[in-house]
This record gives structure tokens, sequence and C-alpha cells, in this order.
């Protein structure tokens, strides 16, 4: 697009040509009945595959799409112009919307189709929706979507019902040997409401007129050769096997009929002759519905000859209305005039179209209306073979005669709006026409010329799909000549009638005025979505309050109701309650004092005091850690309860002293109540719950299992990065969310606030060389003198500090080697190596902490959590599944026999993301609120100065 | 299982203490709440695995003496966890404090705003953006 402009269109087209080509190639194979497939397995469980069939009726679609694809796709080329807005857009939209269109006629595993007939409809939202700023363009491609999503959810659950009655997925396989009852029945209409809503037919049919907001290409691709032909496809599919389960042809044949009568009669008072041929294709989509629900070999060859005819003559007509839009400026029929006499190539063409589709000889269209009237008389003799009643057969010959009649005066309607001159209307100025921009059309309606006289090659083109059908009395063939039969003369009355209804054309809108319809299938859409949305505001009003601390009073609240209410339930039933006071005099100890400071907690107005309260708490689980035999996170509670002191008190400093002072109310003692209640729901559930237990915990084996396959004897630490390595990774992830969100929050527009180097800050830092111009950062050793205030200095803390560094950092290393047999751990070993970080800032200030490790913290936490990634998929690269442990012994010189685990690996990952998330901790809590706390200073010196 | 009973009443004491800040406005409180509420929980965690014991390091002691190993891992993800939540809630009490002085919770407009439109009886935006107006039915496309 960027390269070729608009005539990379041309270049798209080509794919579809190949799929065109391939088409042709197969023909021979499958025009002698034969049957292509094609099959990949994807999840065999579910029975879907990717299972692609090509018989004679796919062979006919697949042309039809693929063929007129390539046609609409050159006329973009010219359609367009270059730069458009939204072209590269639009281009994709399209070349997936043929993709989509393809796939779903050459699937035949159901779900296949399903997912493909989705696409469609997305891709079809989209490109309805092309101009996104005007109103009617969104309007209609949301309806669209709407409409025909919701006819898929149907179909969707439609087929997956099917496909568990027949016992597969394969449409060939259904077919084949079809399930019945009445969850076949109830199966079969769900997908029959998905392929309706796809198809227009009426109470659908109110979405397709509103598409044509779209491009006139998408208009006539949509139209006439690909999404509503779908649905038309899955009933054709389905007849052969469906096509007497108890509704299929009543309920059908009315709807298509009065889809057909409604279209052609709504079409008849348009002056916008695009809108004219979209109401026109409402019309035909129920006409073609009714010639494939019928069931007949006649039906069914008409119905195929009339669907081929229906894509060549519709396409042909959209893309001159095309043409005609775009050099004229116009599609009003009352302000055009005549385009015909200037065009005449062109109008030809749509002549031609338009004879088509009013079924004239010599075309293609007519040779599918003469065996359509056979069909339908078939229908009026008694004992026809698909047992429809006489008087039904002739309801629905007049029916289908009122339509006809219609289409010829839409036609004729048509032809004469866009291209007649019209006495009292002035000559439409039209810009001049590029004659590649009119061969598709002209190319589409010789296509129906020729097709005409190719009845033999058409009735033996579609036999294969025919014969699945009920043979009627005598084999139907398409021809021009028949005979002086009665389908001759039902031709001839429609023509008459419709020239006739033609005639009368003013009068007959005067009369569609007064006695229209209070009721309308886009009336009904709108009010459904009316309630709906009234529905949904009423829900949302009642249950979103909007307050945070109502909704976490109803989850406690809840928390009560559930379990609590088990809880006492347990509790009547007597339980057989084993309890110990406690395994040490410790406990009681450590318990009481963090009792106590959870009290102070909740009655202090201080926010350091507070915090303060809580770390006691904090500190206090650390005991009872070590008292219960866990130093592991006995270790790390202690050193994230000081980090989080730090942390604390480094945001505090921005904050005020004391809570907000809000008037006591009374809702406090209900907020008391609750929290007693859970406190106590709590602890009863942990009494009953343990007390019940009679299994063994599955963590008996873990101790063996770690020695045995994870290489370790901290149990703990192989728990973590071996056994529920899947868990520990997750939490890595979250440690990475938290750090960047703290980050975001802080810097506000920058994931980082950039490391400052001290050579920044101080000008001592920086030296001159020999050379003119040419700096060298000296090495400084403390760098506080230069950028920190001498009464905030402590040169005994910032020299024991720079002293003790790199030992407390070893000694993090040691503890994350060390932590797979000892006490230690990535998380526990990355928390020192955090420390020491903050005890740098602390010691020196945020320059400090820039030259002890001048890295971003984003780039230790993603290497982390890339390292734990790496090291987690590495043992599937040697034949082993994700996470496992595999031990190798390296010896070394010097340090003897090293005995290396191979989840040591995932256990540094974990070390750099915790060690990561200290440091963006210091870097933005410390670091820049340093700066900000600064800048406001300086604020209210200079205001000071001012004043 | 024997169940102890210290443990038990310090997880009971601490949930239930956090609850009680959970449930207040300013978010500040709320976080403290947060963090009662989480060193409750670990204790509860700790008290399901029992009797105190070994720790549990494979060879240093009997298997029968160790303490459990699970629920330790478990505590030990839940800690580290804890520190990260505290440290995103701190940067938005702090973010709220520069925005509005203060680091209260405060009720959402835009729910206040679908309740009165509730009490109005009205339609959403997205029903006027989807479906208001007129499309194809509009007589003024149509006639002679």
């Amino acid at each position: 697009m960027r390269w070729l402009g608009r005539r990379a269109f041309l270049v798209l087209a080509l794919v579809p040509l190949v799929a065109v080509a391939w088409a042709v190639t197969q023909s021979t194979e499958v025009l002698d009945g034969g049957v292509l497939t094609e099959t990949t397995r994807w999840i065999p469980s579910l029975g879907f595959g990717v299972d692609l069939t090509l018989d004679a009726l796919r062979w006919l679609m697949v042309l039809v799409v693929a063929g007129v694809g390539v046609v609409v796709l050159a006329y973009c080329a010219w359609y367009f112009e270059d730069g458009a807005p939204g072209l590269v857009g639009f281009a994709s939209s399209f070349s997936a919307f043929v993709g989509a269109m393809l796939g779903l006629v050459l699937s035949d595993n159901l779900l296949l189709l399903f997912v493909f007939w989705e696409l469609t409809t997305i891709s079809s939202f989209l490109l309805i929706g092309f101009d996104p700023t005007n109103r009617a363009s969104r309007r209609a491609a949301i309806q669209a979507l709407l409409v025909t999503t919701l006819g898929g959810l149907a179909m969707l659950v439609g087929m997956l019902l099917l496909g568990h009655e027949a016992g597969s997925f394969s449409l060939a396989e259904i077919v084949a040997d079809p399930p019945s009852g009445t969850a076949t029945t109830v199966a079969v209409w769900l997908v029959l409401v998905g392929a309706l809503s796809k198809s227009a037919i009426v109470p659908f049919q109110f979405w397709l007129p509103g598409a044509m907001a779209a491009p006139t290409p998408v208009s006539a691709y949509l139209h006439a050769a690909s999404m509503v032909k779908a649905g038309l496809l899955l009933v054709a599919l389905l007849a052969p096997a469906f096509a007497d389960v108890p509704g299929w042809r009543p309920v059908l044949l009315t709807l298509g009929v009065a889809t057909m009568i409604s279209g052609g009669w709504r079409a008849l008072r348009q002056i916008d002759v695009k809108l004219l041929l979209a109401h026109g294709t409402v019309s035909q989509l129920g006409f073609l519905l009714v010639l494939l629900a019928i069931g007949s070999r006649t039906a069914a060859l008409a119905g195929t000859a009339l669907v081929l005819a229906h894509a060549l003559f519709k396409s042909t007509l959209f893309l001159t209305v095309g043409i005609v839009d775009k050099l004229a400026g116009t599609r009003d029929l009352h302000v055009l005039s005549g385009v015909g006499r200037r065009m005449p190539v062109l109008a030809v063409a749509a002549a031609l179209a338009g004879a088509s589709m009013a079924g004239l000889p010599p075309l293609v269209g007519f040779l599918g209306k003469e065996t359509m009237w056979a069909a339908l008389v078939e229908l009026t003799h008694a004992g026809n073979p698909v047992g429809v009643a006489p008087w039904a057969g002739w309801l629905l010959v007049v029916g289908v005669l009122v339509g006809s009649s219609f289409t010829v005066a839409y036609t004729a309607r048509f032809l004469w709006g866009a291209f007649a001159t019209k006495p009292d209307v002035a000559p439409t100025p039209l810009a001049p026409l590029a004659v590649p921009f009119a061969a598709g059309p002209v190319l589409l309606s010789a296509l129906g010329l020729g097709l005409g006289l190719a009845g033999a090659a058409l009735t033996s083109a579609f036999d294969p799909y025919v014969v699945q059908l009920a043979a009627g009395d005598h084999d139907e063939y398409l021809a021009l000549w028949h005979g002086l039969e009665l389908p001759l003369l039902l031709t001839a009355t429609t023509l008459a009638a419709g020239l006739g209804l033609f005639a009368v054309r003013d009068r007959l809108c005067a009369f569609q005025q007064r006695v229209e319809l209070p009721i309308s299938g886009g009336r009904v859409y709108r009010a459904i979505l009316r309630d709906i949305d009234r529905l949904a505001v009423e829900v949302t009003g009642t249950v979103q309050r909007g307050s945070a601390a109502a909704y976490l009073a109803i989850i406690l609240l809840v928390l009560v109701a559930g379990p609590g209410t088990a809880l006492v339930l347990a509790l009547l039933d007597g339980p057989d309650l084993r309890v110990v006071a406690w395994d040490g005099w410790g406990q009681p100890v450590v318990g009481l004092v963090m009792i106590v400071a959870a009290v102070m907690t909740v009655r202090s107005r201080r926010r350091l005091r507070a915090f303060i309260l809580a770390g006691v708490t904090g500190y206090g689980c650390a005991l009872l850690f070590v008292l219960n035999g866990a130093p592991d996170i006995a270790l790390t509670q202690v050193l994230v309860e000081t980090v989080a002191l730090v942390v604390v008190v480094l945001v505090l400093r921005r904050l005020p002293d004391y809570f907000t002072d809000r008037p006591l109310r009374p809702i406090r003692y209900a907020r008391m109540a609750l929290a007693a209640v859970i406190g106590a729901v709590v602890s009863g559930i942990l009494v009953v719950a343990g007390s019940s237990r009679t299994t063994e915990a599955v963590s008996t084996g873990f101790a063996k299992a770690a020695y045995e396959f994870g290489y370790g004897r901290n149990v703990v630490n192989v728990t973590l990065v071996d056994i529920r390595a899947w868990d520990t990774f997750g939490e890595i992830s979250v440690l990475v969310v938290a750090a960047t969100g703290v980050a975001s929050l802080i810097f506000l527009d920058t994931r980082s606030g950039g490391v400052r180097r001290l050579a920044e800050a101080d000008p001592q830092a920086v030296e001159t060389t020999g050379a003119p111009g040419a700096t060298r950062v000296r090495r400084i050793w403390l760098p506080a003198p230069g950028t920190l205030s001498p009464d905030r200095r402590s040169i005994v803390f910032e020299v024991v500090t720079r002293l003790v560094f790199h030992s407390i950092m070893v000694f993090s290393v040691y503890l994350l080697v060390a932590g797979h047999n000892l006490p230690g751990g990535g998380f526990a070993a990355g928390m020192v190596a955090g420390l020491a970080l903050m005890v740098r800032y602390l010691a020196g200030g945020r320059y400090e902490l820039a030259e002890a490790l001048p890295v971003d913290a984003g780039v230790i936490i993603g290497t982390g959590l890339f390292v734990a990634a790496v090291s987690g998929l590495g043992p599937v690269a040697f034949g082993g599944e994700v996470l496992q442990t595999a031990d190798v012994y390296v010896s070394l010189p010097l340090l003897g026999e090293l005995h290396l685990v191979s989840s040591v690996g995932f256990d540094i990952g974990v070390y750099l993301v915790v060690m990561g998330l200290v440091l963006d901790l210091l870097r933005t809590f410390g670091a820049n609120l340093d700066r900000q706390i600064l800048r406001a200073q300086r604020e209210a010196e200079s205001q000071e100065v001012d004043a | 299982m024997e169940v102890n009973l210290t443990l038990v009443l310090v997880a009971g004491a601490l949930v239930g203490c956090g609850a009680y800040l959970l449930l207040e406005r300013s978010l500040t409180r709320v976080l403290v709440g947060l963090v009662l509420l989480s060193n409750g929980v670990n204790i509860a965690l700790l008290s399901t695995g029992g009797r105190a014991g070994d720790a549990p390091f494979y060879g240093s002691t009997a298997v029968d003496d160790m303490s459990d190993p699970l629920p330790q891992a478990m505590i030990l993800t839940a800690i580290v966890i804890t520190l990260a939540t505290l440290a995103f809630l701190l940067a938005m009490a702090h973010r709220s404090w520069q925005l509005t002085g203060h680091d209260d919770v405060q009720d959402d407009t835009e729910d206040a705003r679908i309740r009165r439109l509730a009490v109005d009886d009205a339609t959403s935006d997205s029903y006027g953006l989807t479906a208001d107006g007129q499309d194809d039915d509009d007589p003024r496309q149509e006639g002679s």
C-alpha cells in the first residue's frame, strides 16, 4: 500500500485468483462427483479439526467467492483515491473477508465452519464501518454485527447439539447418517436461526439495507457473492439430510416468500439506486431460500443456478452503481439523467445484468427461472416428491409470481433511474470514465450472458449436488427452450405485471406511503436494544454503589454468611475438636504481644505509629515461624518487614502525620461487630477444619521427593523452585507488575526516571584531562560530600556502609547458592541484596545509590523474569518437561567439586526480580521523592525571595 | 491433626483487626489493615501445618519430626507478594495525596452517574451511539 498506493489492490487480487485457478484445475474431478478432502488435526479430544472438503456445490461457491473477489479487488484499484484514509485497513479487512469466506465455504467440520462464520462477521463489521466518522456507517456496522452474532450464537449451540446427537462434527458424516429426534430438530432450528440471520431473511432482513453504508465494492461483494450467501449455503448443505425435519418446509418457504415480497415491495419506493439494489438483494435472498429449502432435485438445480446468476448480476449492478456514484456524485434517481447515453457500454452491461435479474432470455437468470417455475409447478401436483400439499404448492406459485413481478418492476425502476434520460431533468454532469474501472462489471455481465447459453454444461456441473435430493417425475435440466409450457407463460406474466407496476410507479409510491406498516424489523431491533440498555442501567445502578468500603463489606458479609453458616452447622453437629493450647511457652507470649499490637494499630491516629505497630505484628510472625520450625520464612519475614518499614517511612515523609479527622459515626460499631465476627469465623474454621482432617498431608512425601528429584535438602526452597515452581513463577510475575505499577504512579510519564549519575550533579566528579575538551569521570569513594547537605550526613555511617556493602552482597550470593540445601534461597538472598542497596541509599543519598548500582531497576527485574523463564523452559530442549530439575557435578580447581542444580537458574531469576523490586522502591519512593521534596523547597524559597 | 489454639487465636485477632481497618476511608489505614490481614492469614496458613517441628532440611532430622514444608512455601510466596502490594498501595496513597491533598478513597462518580440514569429511567450513551436516531427506515429517504 505504501509503495503501490491503490494499485496494491491489483496485487491483492492475485490471491483469490490463485484460488480460482486451483478450483478450475480440480473441476474435472469434482464434476465427476469426486470429493476432495484435506484434514489436519487440531483439538482431537473435542472433535475439532481443520477438515476441508471440495464437492460440486462448494466448487461452485469457491468460484463465486474467489471469482467475484478478484473482480471486486481489481475494481477497488480505480474506485479509491491514492492516500484515502484507512485504505490499508480496508485492504487487509477485505482480504481477510475473502479468506474467511473461502474457509467457510470449504469447511467440513461444523466447529471450523463456525470459526470462519464469525470471522466473516468480524471482517464485514470492519468493512461496513469503514468510515468511522459517519454516524450511519457506525450504526449499520454495529447492527450487522449484533444481528449476525446473535444468530451465530444460536447456531453455535445448535452445532454443538447436532454434533453431539450425530456423534461427529463432520458435515459429510452428519448428512450421510443424519440423527433424528427432538434434540436434532431443536439443533437444526438453532442452526437455521444463524443461517437466516446471516442471509437477511425476515425477521432479520433489516440489517442488510443498512449495510450498504459501506463503500460500494464491499456492498457488491457482501450482497452478491459472500456473506449473505453463507446462510444459503448452509441451508443447501443441510437440505439433503434435514429437509424433513418438522417445520422445515412450512417455515422456511413462508419466510422465504415473505422476504421476497417485502424486499421487492420496499425496493419499489427507493430513490437511492444503491438502496434500491440492497432491498432487491433481500428479496432475492428470500427467493433463493425458497428454492434451496424445498429439497427436490428440480428446485435444487434451479437454486444453484440462480445462486450463480445472482452473484453475477448483483455484483455487476452494484459495481455499476459505484461507477455512476463516483462519476456523477449522486445516486438519486430523480437527479440522474442521461447517464446511459454517455456511458453506453456500462449501460448495456447493467441492462444485461438487469435482464438476468428479471429473468429474460437468453441470460443465466432466465435459465434458473424456467427451471424454478418447473420446480414450483411440480409442487402443485399431488404426490410430488417432497410431500407438499397441492394447495400449498399453488400458494407458493402465487407468492413467487408476485415476488417476481416486483423483481421485474424494480429492475426496470433501477435501469430507468440510473441510466434513462428524463425529459424534465437536466443531464447529470459526469467525470470522465477510466476504461479499466468499467472492466469488472462488463466482464461479469458478459459471463452472465455466456453462461445463459451453457445450460447443458451447468446441468451436469450441478448434478453431483442435485442427486442427493428427492427425485421428481422426470429429470429436469437447464435450457433456454423447454417448449411452450406453463413456466414460459408464468415468465411472461411476471414481465407484463412487473412492467405494469413500473408504469404506475409514482402512484405506487404514494400508495406505499399511505399503507406503511406501523411495525418494522428495524424498530423492533431498536426497541430490544433500548430495553437491554435500560435493564443494564438499572442493574448497574442497583449493584454498583461506587463505594469501595461498601464492596469490601459485601465481600466480608459473604464470608460470614457462607463459610460462617457452615461453621455454625458444623459446631451444632458436636464435632470432635482436637486442640492443643500451645507447642511451647514462647508462642503465647509472642502471640499476646502481637494481639496487643494489632489492637493498638487499629486505635492509632498517627500514620507512622500505625505502621510501626503493624510492623510489630510482622516481626512477631517471624518469631512464631522460628518457634514453629520454619527458619526460611522467618528470615524472609524479617527482611521484608525491614524493607517495608523503610519504604513506608520514605513515603510518609510526604504524607500528613495524622489521619484525616472525621466525626465518629455510629456505623463504626457495626464495623466493629463485623470485624469481631470475621475474626471469630476465621478462628472457628481453622479449629473445626483442622481437627476434622483425616487424610495425610499432601506434603508428606515432599522431603524425600525434594532430595531425589530436586537434588536439594532445603525442602521449602525445593518446593518453591521445583515442586510448586509454576506458582513461584506466577508470583514473580506479580512482583514485576507491582514494581511497574509503583514506578508508573511515581514517575507518571516514564517507566523509570533514568539513573542520574554523580557526574551530572557534582562538578568535582568530572576532571579535565590533558586533551582540550576531553573529560573523564573521577572515581569518588564517597559521593555524599558533593551531593548532600552537611547536616544530613553521618561520616561514620557512610564509611561503614561503604566497607560492609560488598560483604553483604557476597553474603546474598552465598544465601542464593546455599539456599538449595541450607536456609536461604532466591527470595531471602534478593532481599539481602536489596537491603545492602537500601543501606547505601540511606547513608549517602540517591547519588550513592546510583553509583552503587548504575542500572535501571526495570532492566534487572526484566532480566530476572527472563532468566527464570529460560531456566524453566531449558529442560524442554533436552527432552524434559517445563521446570524439570537436573543436576550436574563440576570439579573446579581450588574450590573442589561443585554440585550444580538446574533449578538454581530459576532461583537466580527470583533473586534478580526481588532485588530489582527493592531497587525500584528505593528509586521511586527514595530518590524520586527526594527530588520532589527538593523542588518544593526551592519553589518555597524563591517565593519568599519574591515576597 | 491437633490444632494449635494460640496460633488460631492470633490469626483470628489479626484478621479481625485487619478487616476493621479495611472498611476505613483513608487509603493508608486500608493499607495498614491489609498488612494486618496478611500477617493473620500467614499465621492461619502456619497453623494448618500442624504441630511445630524441626526445620525441614532433608538429612538433618528425621522426616517425621519435620514441620510441614508446604504451608511454609506458601507463606514465603505470600510474604513477598504482601510487600509488593504494600508498595503499590503506598504509591497510590501518595498519588492521591499529590492530586487531592488527602488519601481518602472517593466514591466513584461514574457509578453515581449511572445511578442517576437509573432513577431518571434513561438509557446510557452506548444506546445512543448504536441504535438511536434514524436508519434505513428514514421516511425522508423514501417516496417517489
